[in-house]
């Protein structure tokens, strides 16, 4: 049988990243780099104190500095209309930028400076001085475990994931022969994107705004600052034009947002605000804290029993973060007994966020680690007891899968990392002065689809322009686009323009939770449907043979339109567009989810092998090789899908072997805000990897037959790493990351 | 190199930093006069001083272009290429030093644009990423760039490709441990890594540069 999956060598045949010249050739404007005349700068005065209130704050040193224009703060703002509306959301309640003198986290903002260049507003913002009435600040979760609370969105949605769960009998792994009960912490995880969170506002008229913005989501951003500054929703425009990467922390509006546009609309003029590198520590998200117990019961075979898994995180004083640690330990295994628990930690820290892969990457190490424990106490092989577990339906949604090749994983996986040199007992293999281990582990992610809409504009020289306000922060969406729409019309790829990150372009969702591709891939599909239905119509009106043409065998080749049903029947395009009268089609395309998330069940599976190599003195892993293999569907695009999970991988092992925001609880502020000081792997870390895609259709969620790869792709990764240290060491690390103190 | 030069061929010049002494003592003098300090302060007249004589002057070569400029002492390399003279294909990741999204070449060497002040350039040639390629025509790593898929976001990028010009041209790039090691001071957080690796392998096999 012909190889269907994809591996490294499959990507040099794809097409490249339709954005890339502009990208190699540093052409690519991002957020900061747009200009406009009369452009001011801004620059943020943070607070020094993790709890309490502003007692006096003198800004007159600034207001007096050469070229500073302003200074802003709860003294002089000009006010956020939506603070003083009634029935706010409670839940999601954000950080109210200068609404008053209250300190919530150290390193809020409390005022900000606005000059004619960046060096006057920075050292404008210097001059600032804040005296504080301080309260006692809680910032450390495992000695706040008492304050932990039941999230109020379970009280509001008690069938949702962060209510507590029983599915057969609670507590039920304490019945069986052989048990696994441990504790593990995911520490706090920044997003730290490449390019820092930037924003230009522009007040075009009193009540008419453009942002220039990085966000995960144009329309989006501009929804929710026209609620913040109630403006009509129309009149903010958000270009996301190039994103610098993101990964979940621009997924909502920050209070740096709120604060460039409160500063533009006080100097009348547009405002540019950069965070510092700093800044992006504590102001835009970050993985939370979180603390699991998780509880595996089996028999002496290897079949599960019962798990028992409880979660802690921590979120902010003012705003309720929950996330879905949870929901892979409900459906990845067959198990008859499970019992689930979510609670949350309020701390004098800033809000967290989605981080790639939330909530699923810190359950699945939690989970993914324990099953490894589990097969060592079993004596079974850590592949084979997921085989063992493996789960034919939905055991939580009690349906069948849309698809799931997940066997396809484990066994492709093992075979090209070479699975069958790893050691069943641990610590035994040794490499010179380094010890050798191998781990194993699986990821999750639903899989699911929104509402978008494509606009076409077909020109009669042959060019296709698509539009959509989605915004691509790295893994190549207008790429994926174009050889979808290249695929399914026969116009080569080079010929067609995919414009995105524009709020005034047709409906989109965000880019996250990975569904741009099912989304907007489906309405691309639409709309190309929907052109060759039209050309078909005016070929109809030339020759016969076009009457019941079916689209999916109409295509463009060349400068004709042809339909393989009636060969005979092709037609010159230029002769459709002369008898249209017009010099290009505009053409519209919808799709949205359909009852499908009713008949199955739908997930994105990912499983990682790790080959560990760990120095007997000095405690360091090196990571020698990695092999990934994942089921998302079909693969739309190889070359920038490959990358998409390359760069999964690269972040996982900084999860698992470095990244950790460590807050001083004596001042509450974080103290390895920068990348000196917050490691994240470099190319001295990461070896040549394996990248390979099951590549089979997922029938029934779009036209493609793709599920969702960004997320998955991170999943699991970390615990792969941590049980091949195990396997190389004989020692369990559950506190990430496992920096070499850990292992000496 | 930068090492090999005299202090004068460096634009550290010793009469640009004996003007700005001397016309700091100016306006130390008039803050000294306590009814002029306060009429002076009133009117921020220190401050304008300040502001019209810190200017210093700069000629610098960027990209094979000439340009003559007046420019603050504090302002760095990176922030006259992205603020004043709007090349915003060198990027700030991190204004510290320890990201290199702002790597450019001066006279040659590859060194972080955040991490030197505009002034200490004065004479010098810079080539950025908008000056890597001929017209239209693709340098050989922004080619090899393109092939490997060397990023995702793109906003490493442009730093890493005049870091990895520069790793080939050093005597760097003869084994993928050799370049992973010498463009380790280039963080990208989208991990395309192994890419990056393969395009300098590619080019500096096809030894076009």
């Amino acid at each position: 049988m012909a190889k269907k999956y994809l591996d490294n060598a499959d990507m040099a045949r794809a097409i490249s990243r339709v954005d890339g010249r502009a990208k190699v050739m540093g052409a690519a404007k991002y957020a900061a780099e747009v200009q406009l005349p009369d452009l001011t700068y801004a620059v943020l005065v943070e607070s020094s104190i993790g709890q309490g209130t502003i007692t006096s704050l003198d800004t007159k040193k600034a207001e007096w500095a050469p070229g500073v224009i302003s200074v802003i703060s709860h003294l002089n703002t000009p006010g956020v209309p939506e603070y003083k509306l009634e029935n706010q959301d409670v839940i999601q309640k954000q950080l109210r930028v200068f609404d008053d003198a209250n300190i919530y986290f150290n390193g809020q903002p409390i005022a900000v400076v606005i000059a004619d260049t960046l060096e006057r507003a920075q050292y404008g913002a210097s001059l600032v001085k804040a005296t504080y009435k301080k309260e006692n600040h809680l910032t450390n979760l495992e000695s706040n475990l008492s304050r932990a609370a039941v999230p109020k969105k379970a009280k509001a949605d008690p069938k949702g994931f962060t209510s507590d769960f029983i599915r057969g009998k609670a507590g039920a792994y304490k019945d069986a022969a052989v048990q696994v009960e441990e504790e593990y912490i995911q520490p706090s995880e920044v997003h730290h994107p490449m390019e820092l969170h930037s924003i230009i506002a522009n007040w075009e008229a009193a009540d008419k705004l453009t942002l220039v913005d990085k966000t995960q989501g144009s329309q989006q951003t501009a929804a929710s600052i026209s609620k913040s500054f109630q403006l009509p929703v129309e009149n903010v425009k958000v270009l996301a034009t190039y994103v610098g990467g993101a990964f979940g922390s621009a997924l909502r509006v920050w209070p740096h947002e709120i604060v460039a546009i409160l500063a533009a609309k006080k100097v009348q003029k547009p405002v540019k605000l950069v965070l510092s590198r700093n800044q992006m520590s504590y102001m835009v998200g970050y993985r939370p804290h979180t603390l699991q117990k998780v509880a595996l019961g089996a028999s002496k075979d290897g079949k599960l029993v019962g798990i028992s898994h409880e979660s802690y995180g921590k979120t902010s004083m003012y705003e309720e973060f929950t996330e879905n640690v949870l929901q892979m330990t409900r459906m990845m295994y067959d198990v008859p007994n499970i019992d689930t628990k979510y609670r949350i930690v309020p701390l004098n820290v800033s809000t967290p966020a989605p981080m790639r892969g939330p909530g699923e990457a810190t359950g699945s190490f939690a989970l993914e680690c324990a099953m490894d424990e589990l097969s060592y106490k079993l004596n079974i092989d850590p592949v084979e007891l997921r085989l063992i577990n493996y789960a034919a339906e939905d055991p939580d949604k009690k349906m069948a899968w849309s698809s799931n090749y997940l066997k396809e994983c484990y066994r492709l996986g093992a075979e090209k990392i070479g699975w069958n040199k790893r050691k069943a007992e641990a610590g035994t293999v040794q490499d010179g002065e380094w010890k050798v281990g191998y781990g194993v582990a699986t990821g999750t992610f639903g899989a699911f689809r929104s509402a978008a809409t494509v606009k076409a504009t077909y020109k009669a020289d042959g060019s296709l322009l698509l539009q959509s306000a989605i915004a691509d922060i790295g893994p190549g969406t207008a790429t994926a686009m174009t050889a979808i729409a290249a695929e399914n019309l026969g116009i080569p790829p080079e010929k067609i323009v995919f414009q995105l990150g524009n709020s005034t372009f047709p409906k989109a969702p965000m880019q996250g939770g990975s569904n741009s591709l099912a989304t907007v891939g489906s309405a691309t599909v639409a709309v190309c449907t929907n052109l060759k239905v039209e050309l078909a119509k005016l070929a109809a009106q030339q020759k016969s043979g076009w009457n019941n043409a079916v689209p999916d065998h109409v295509k463009i080749s060349g400068a004709d339109l042809v339909n393989s049903d009636e060969t005979s029947a092709k037609v010159s395009l230029a002769s459709l567009f002369s008898q249209s009268g017009q010099l290009e089609m505009v053409i519209s395309g919808s799709a949205a989810q359909g009852d499908e998330k009713n008949k199955y069940s739908f997930y994105s599976y990912s499983v990682h092998f790790i080959e560990a190599h760990v120095h007997e003195l000095t405690g360091v892993v090196r990571i020698k090789n990695a092999v990934s293999v994942v089921d998302c569907g079909t693969v739309v695009s190889p070359k920038t899908a490959r990358s998409q999970l390359m760069g999964g991988i690269v972040g996982g092992i900084g999860m698992a072997l470095m990244e950790e925001a460590v807050i001083d609880d004596r001042t509450g502020r974080t103290v390895n805000a920068s990348f000196g000081d917050y490691h994240v792997p470099v190319n001295a870390d990461i070896p040549q990897m394996e990248m390979l895609f099951v590549n089979e259709r997922d029938e029934h969620l779009n036209p493609m037959g793709s599920k969702g790869l960004g997320e998955v792709v991170i999943i699991g990764v970390a615990p792969a790493v941590a049980n091949a240290v195990y396997n190389a060491t004989g020692i369990r690390v559950r506190h990430l990351p496992i920096t070499p103190d850990k292992l000496i | 190199m930068i090492e090999n030069k005299s202090q004068e061929e460096q634009g550290i010049k010793g009469n640009s930093r004996r003007d700005f002494l001397k016309k700091s003592s100016v306006i130390t003098a008039i803050a000294l006069t306590p009814a002029a300090a306060v009429k002076a302060s009133d009117l921020k007249l220190d401050e304008r001083f300040s502001d019209a004589l810190e200017q210093q002057s700069l000629s610098i070569e960027i990209n094979g272009q000439q340009h003559e400029l007046k420019v603050e002492p504090r302002l760095t390399l990176l922030d006259l290429l992205r603020e004043r003279l709007k090349l915003t294909g060198t990027k700030k990741g991190c204004d510290q030093g320890q990201c290199g999204a702002c790597t450019v070449h001066i006279d040659g060497v590859r060194t972080n644009s955040c991490l030197t002040l505009a002034i200490m350039h004065d004479g010098a040639k810079i080539t950025t990423i908008e000056g890597l390629s001929n017209g239209t025509r693709l340098h050989p790593m922004q080619e090899a760039f393109i092939k490997h898929d060397g990023f995702q976001c793109g906003y490493c990028t442009p730093g890493q490709i005049m870091s990895a010009v520069a790793c080939i041209n050093e005597g760097h790039a003869n084994s993928e441990t050799e370049i992973r090691e010498f463009m380790s001071g280039n963080i990208c957080r989208c991990g395309a890594y192994a890419n990056i690796v393969n395009a300098i392998q590619e080019v500096k096999a096809g030894g076009k540069i």
